[in-house]
């Protein structure tokens, strides 16, 4: 395997398991009816529960429960039709219970498994252990009171899907293709918006490190990671800490460590004799939680195509590269873009042409496909004008950058500017035929052997014509005419 | 205004829709009865202007004849219930000063059918005791007295509710039973009190003790003005998930409806030690009035019963553990500031809660631990199958079960406080029907030689509170217990 790294003593493998806390897609939280938007002032989407008024009780809300089924049904996992909310308990400012509410014994999912796909098209299947909702604590702001914390409860009871990989993954790329894979699936579920900066999607890493093959090293846990980049830095860093550790003859503790943004680094945030005792226990305040077969089965029948079924039918049917079919199938968005471009047209060019100049244009002015100036079929039209000749693909590129400044479409632009390229062989016979009487010399030289020379040719030919002229027919009349002797 | 404190609820009913008596003057008659009996110190708050704007109310609704099944009558609310802008504390000083925005779901119920609300009454802390002496207001104290004269403890938790619908301060009140902390006070303050089947009154709004255990019930001074209050009480809440849709049934009907044909279950395991002879007479003697009345009696065995109250002392204390986790000190109540968070948390805690809550949340914080968690919790939740499944096997054998309700009459104030051992025997018959969810009532049925009530406690199966109600209301025609406590307010004793 090409993942190992190398040590002072030898190779080592890397092992990985994710945690991933995905805030669930609702208008109300978990036990609550408060609203469980983003961004409203402190303190303003807080009802009795979540604030544990005495005597307040907790009553789910069912959409939650049908959220995550629809995400354990995505990741093909079992659905237990009976689960258990218990309560995990522990002391802080911003979790007014003193509990949280959670599933410890029997979650709501149990197995599944999730297929990332590599750079290089490779694809892995990662295993999923199981997925279990629970609540959101609130929020603690230490920075705006010399010697008091103030404290934001909107977040508080928000209904968060907690979702445990297997320890399949082997480097940091897979690490964060399957965060990538994961939220893909989220989001063409709708089960969560996998917004990671504002909190929405965020990872604890567990890494060890082993000698190939060997038993399981002891694991670290880095909290609460928000991108893609800082999980990557924090399994880099954590890998190399690790082996350095071992190979210095010395031991990994088993802790919980927090990632610095700033240096790039993990520290300790907790050791293992600092665990809290969380004593969880059923909540007795809820009966066990039940769903019937047919509600699930409902929701599975109403369920999306989900990007696998996409990315094998891209590549099934229109032939398309494992690569792009994934880059393609990763947004919902993108995928349905793609579609409609691509219907009736050349399904491979349009990929290319989506995957390179679109996405380039894209990323270049900023946009997304929401406010792409370039509608779906606009694109395929414009691919359309290459397949059946009327322009190159050089021209092509000048018309699509035409089409993204103005919206216009290809054949507008094609018909205004006279781009239609020159398949006329007449036409194209007397362009080259001023071409090699102003070159002279060169003709002589290139029946003299100097074939290289071809090329030049065939430049100065396209240079006359615009670029219009069909580069296939000046090559074979070129060659006709220069080889006539 | 001494025969205005003579009429049971369902006679002042009567007499306020015959317009014999108004709302008003009734609770005029309630509110001086209170502050003449202010010293059993049964009441916290008294919330006599509300009660009379209440009353006043209340008028209208007769006079308009849309009066509600309690309209007019005035209840007395443990202080474990919260009550909209009506201080609400479970009687902790860390809940002092703590007014709810809200009202319970069992209170507006109340309010709804027109009841009038005297004031909050006196509690164990956050209802964890059997005397009502964990009270941080001090001790309620029980009307009946023995010859000693000495002051006696009215049972707890709810010893305020039984002591003030025994002294006439309150004419109804409402309680929480979690093991036994309405039938235990009722049978010490010779008053009916009812603990429904789990799940028949909604729980949101009052104040957590054992999630899985609590329930309310109704304290009157007959057992058909408690059928009535129960009627009122009992709601299907979506607020509370644990709330029953089972439809009620015809409480007020079931009071008179007799016990022929009925097999009631005479539980064998339920003697122990040191139980006063006056109590086991007192339980032979029921049955022979139920055996009288047409009853079949029927020897049954429950045999886990020993196990009940170890079991009982683990589940209970595990769940307040982590209901009381929320008060911190952070948004509401008591908080004593410190340097850290931690440390405002101690001092907070420490301060606020008593000894015996800071003795159960240690309980409770012990019994969940990793490594005890197992041998204690888990096993406890076992045994409590094994209990429930006790009565469910007498249950196919027999309609209700007569025991004795508690196994000695009231004790004075003070002698078992020091030990918490001796004072957890006093729920050793009531605690089985809350590890089974089951309803139980308590039903006086004499005077021990001391003049002290006894009662009996009749048990049945889930959501069979008529069937309680058909047993009670036989024993209270028989028992005659017409009896009055000595300090009674406007007494004609």
């Amino acid at each position: 395997m090409s993942d190992l790294v190398k040590g002072s003593t030898g190779d080592w493998e890397v092992v990985i398991g994710l945690e991933v806390h995905a805030q669930v897609t609702s208008n109300a939280k978990l036990f609550s009816g408060a609203s469980a938007s983003f961004g409203a002032a402190p303190n303003e989407n807080v009802s009795l529960v979540d604030a544990a008024m005495p005597g307040m009780l907790p009553v789910i809300n069912r959409e939650c429960v049908y959220q995550a089924i629809r995400t354990g049904l995505g990741l093909k996992a079992q659905i237990n039709l009976t689960s258990v909310f218990d309560r995990k308990n522990y002391f802080y400012a911003d979790l007014p219970q003193g509990y949280q509410i959670s599933q410890f014994k029997d979650p709501i999912v149990g197995e599944g498994s999730l297929r990332i796909v590599m750079a290089d098209g490779n694809t892995r299947d990662i295993g999923i252990e199981r997925l279990h909702l629970e609540q959101d604590a609130g929020k603690s702001m230490h920075d705006q009171h010399p010697s008091k914390s103030y404290i934001d409860l909107n977040r508080t009871g928000v209904a968060l899907m907690e979702i445990v990989s297997r320890p399949d993954m082997r480097s940091a790329a897979e690490a964060a293709a399957y965060v990538r894979k994961l939220r893909s699936i989220l989001r063409y579920l709708g089960t969560c918006d996998g917004n990671m900066e504002e909190g929405s999607l965020r990872a604890d890493v567990n890494v060890s490190v082993r000698r190939p093959g060997g038993p399981l090293g002891t694991r670290t846990e880095t909290k609460n990671l928000n991108s893609l980049r800082f999980i990557q830095m924090a399994i880099d860093y954590e890998v190399v800490r690790q082996i350095e550790i071992i190979e210095d003859g010395g031991e990994i503790d088993q802790e919980t460590r927090l990632f610095d943004t700033s240096t790039g680094r993990t520290r300790t945030m907790r050791s293992k004799e600092d665990a809290h005792d969380y004593r969880y226990f059923p909540d007795p305040d809820l009966l066990p939680m039940v769903v019937s077969q047919d509600e699930v089965d409902a929701l599975a029948a109403a369920l999306p195509e989900l990007p696998d079924e996409i990315r094998d039918r891209l590549m099934g049917e229109y032939g398309l590269s494992a690569y792009d079919a994934s880059v393609i199938t990763e947004e919902r968005d993108t995928a349905r873009y793609y579609e409609a471009a691509s219907e009736g047209y050349d399904r491979k060019l349009v990929a290319n042409w989506m995957t390179v100049e679109l996405f380039g244009a894209l990323n270049k002015s900023g946009k997304s496909l929401d406010d792409c100036p370039i509608a779906p079929e606009q694109l395929g039209a414009l691919v359309g004008l290459i397949s059946d000749g009327t322009i190159s693909g050089r021209i092509a590129k000048d018309v699509f950058a035409d089409m993204f400044e103005t919206g216009k479409s290809a054949a507008n632009i094609v018909d205004e500017k006279g781009l239609k390229q020159v398949s006329d062989s007449g036409a194209i016979e007397a362009l080259i035929d001023q071409v090699l009487a102003a070159n002279q010399d060169k003709v002589e030289d290139y029946r003299g052997g100097k074939d290289k020379l071809f090329g030049f040719f065939v430049g100065q030919v396209m240079k006359q014509s615009g670029g219009q002229a069909n580069p296939g027919m000046v090559n074979q009349i070129l060659r006709s005419k220069l080889d006539r002797v | 205004m001494a025969d205005l404190l003579d009429l049971n609820a369902v006679e002042a009913r009567e007499a306020l829709d015959k317009k014999a008596i108004s709302a008003v003057e009734l609770v005029t008659a309630y509110v001086g009865a209170a502050e003449a009996t202010s010293a059993l110190n049964n009441y916290v708050v008294l919330t006599a202007d509300h009660a009379l704007a209440m009353a006043a109310d209340a008028d209208k609704r007769i006079a308009g004849g849309t009066a509600g099944l309690l309209e007019g009558l005035p209840i007395g609310v443990k202080d474990l219930f919260c009550t909209k802008g009506v201080s609400s504390t479970a009687c902790s000083n860390i809940l002092k000063g703590f007014t709810p925005p809200y009202e319970s779901t069992v209170t507006a119920n109340l309010w709804a059918a027109g009841g009038v609300m005297l004031g909050k009454l006196n509690c164990d802390e956050f209802a964890m005791g059997s005397g009502n002496e964990t009270s941080a207001f001090g001790p309620a104290i029980n009307p009946w007295q023995g010859n000693d004269k000495t002051n006696l403890v009215p049972g707890g938790s709810s010893g305020g509710s039984a002591s003030a619908v025994a002294a006439r301060s309150a004419l109804m009140a409402t309680g929480t039973d979690t093991g036994g902390s309405i039938r235990q006070p009722a049978a010490f303050c010779g008053v009916v009190g009812l603990k429904p089947t789990y799940g028949r009154c909604s729980r949101w709004g009052i104040i957590a003790f054992a999630s899985s255990l609590d329930q309310a019930g109704p304290f009157t001074r007959t057992v058909a003005d408690n059928a009535l209050m129960m009627t009122a009480m009992a709601s299907h809440d979506a607020k509370d998930s644990t709330s029953t849709q089972t439809p009620l049934q015809d409480l007020m009907g079931a009071v008179g409806a007799g016990v022929k044909g009925m097999k009631i279950g005479v539980p064998r395991e339920y003697v122990m030690d040191g139980m006063d002879n006056e109590v086991v007479r007192l339980w032979e003697q029921g049955q022979a009035w139920l055996k009288d009345a047409g009853a079949e009696l029927v020897d049954v065995s429950l045999p886990h019963t020993k196990y009940a109250l170890p079991t009982y002392y683990i589940i209970a204390p595990a769940e307040a553990s982590s209901n009381l986790a929320r008060y911190d000190g952070v948004r509401y109540g008591m908080r004593v500031e410190a340097e850290t968070l931690d440390g405002m948390y101690e001092a907070t805690r420490a301060a606020g809660f008593g000894d015996e809550v800071q003795r159960r949340i240690m309980i409770g914080t012990y019994v969940l631990s990793a490594g005890y968690y197992d041998a204690y919790y888990l096993k406890a939740q076992k045994v409590r199958r094994l209990i429930k499944q006790d009565f469910d096997t007498a249950f196919e054998k027999v309609d209700a079960l007569l025991t004795p309700a508690t196994p000695s009459a009231a004790f004075p104030v003070g002698r078992k406080i020091d030990d918490p051992v001796t004072n957890y025997l006093n729920d050793v018959f009531t605690v089985p029907a809350n590890l089974a969810g089951l309803p139980g009532i308590a039903v006086p049925g004499g005077l021990t030689s001391d003049g002290l009530p006894l009662g009996l406690q009749v048990l049945g199966r889930p959501f069979d509170e008529a069937s309680l109600y058909r047993v009670a209301g036989v024993i209270e025609a028989v028992a005659g217990f017409t009896q009055t406590p000595a300090r009674m307010a406007g007494g004609t004793a």
